[in-house]
């Protein structure tokens, strides 16, 4: 079971001329699943020689999917109604999350700030790196080999698919999610929310605004 | 345990170097040759080639976050001139780029 970042393919067919290596594919992209067969004989084994009880294996799963998009919006609606947390969060994302109890168990939390002039989008070329300790599992497109080449490619192109053009005047910021950072967007307060409370406007935030596909639409 | 102290700082220019390593490596081949800009130290980190392999005990190694143009990965390029990817590069991926020469 991979919960973190670093689960990923051994299929870019350039990186060879090496020693060959068992691939660490769990399941690939045309849908083989000779990783998912390995899997489920190694939990049988580990089960069977009571290493592991199969409820484990099942709270574990629960904790890995239990954090969800609320928890990304409750920081990014605190940030809007508190300019110093917004700058503590800006300062030290892993601490400023922990501040409204919200444990990043990645590396590190860096979040970047989306305004007038620079849109951010958040992307693991690698892998599938994603701040899941706030924004849970990542969306199928994320992991998607598509979106993994062509956003460090022709971010525009690809945000456009997304229904998001963006003005010329406003720069593009594309952060790989190669190593050990993680990412969040604070996307930029929509027009019309003045009169709304924290919990009002947490109502409003989006997974794809987090992660930078999309902007928020004004109330 | 030795302790590496970081080469760079906020501002260098540096070049990805192509180690040509095999496994868990985590330079991506879009950025290695370019010389991009040093946005900020990330810390210290076991390096992932290690952890991979079970080393588990260290070094650790310093991490930037780097900077490229895109127009500097990508030749043909066609968005604005400051569109940006930010990637996390380990030191020993990076040596210092000269600096361009005066005009």
């Amino acid at each position: 079971m991979t919960h973190d970042g670093h689960e990923h393919d051994h299929d870019h067919g350039h990186d060879h001329g090496h020693e060959p290596h068992e691939p660490l594919v769990v399941e690939d992209e045309a849908g083989n699943i000779e990783g998912q067969i390995r899997v489920a004989a190694l939990q049988a084994l580990l089960v069977a020689r009571n290493l592991v009880a199969p409820q484990e294996v099942r709270r574990e799963i629960e904790r890995i999917e239990a954090p969800g998009v609320h928890l990304g919006a409750k920081i990014v609606a605190r940030a809007w109604t508190d300019a110093a947390y917004k700058a503590r969060l800006l300062d030290n994302g892993k601490s400023a999350a922990a501040e409204l109890g919200i444990g990043v168990g990645e590396a590190q939390l860096i979040v970047v700030e989306n305004d007038e002039a620079t849109h951010n989008l958040v992307c693991c070329t690698l892998c599938s790196c994603y701040p899941r300790s706030i924004l849970g599992q990542p969306p199928a497109w994320y992991i998607s080999k598509a979106y993994r080449a062509r956003v460090v490619r022709e971010p525009r192109a690809v945000l456009k698919e997304f229904g998001l053009e963006l003005p010329v005047a406003m720069r593009v910021v594309v952060h790989d999610s190669n190593a050990d950072m993680r990412y969040l967007v604070l996307p930029q307060r929509p027009e019309g929310t003045q009169a709304m409370d924290e919990a009002a406007l947490a109502e409003l935030v989006t997974r794809d605004c987090m992660i930078g596909v999309a902007v928020l639409p004004a109330a | 345990m030795r302790a590496m102290r970081p080469r760079f700082d906020a501002g260098d220019k540096v070049r990805v170097l192509d180690l040509g390593k095999p496994g868990h490596v985590r330079t991506p081949f879009y950025v290695r040759h370019h010389v991009g800009t040093v946005l900020h130290r990330a810390g210290m980190f076991l390096n992932p080639e290690d952890l991979a392999i079970g080393r588990v005990c260290g070094p650790v190694v310093p991490l930037y976050r780097v900077g490229f143009a895109m127009t500097e990965l990508w030749p043909d390029y066609d968005g604005p001139a400051d569109d940006m990817v930010a990637i996390e590069i380990y030191d020993h991926w990076l040596a210092a780029a000269e600096p361009p020469p005066a005009p």
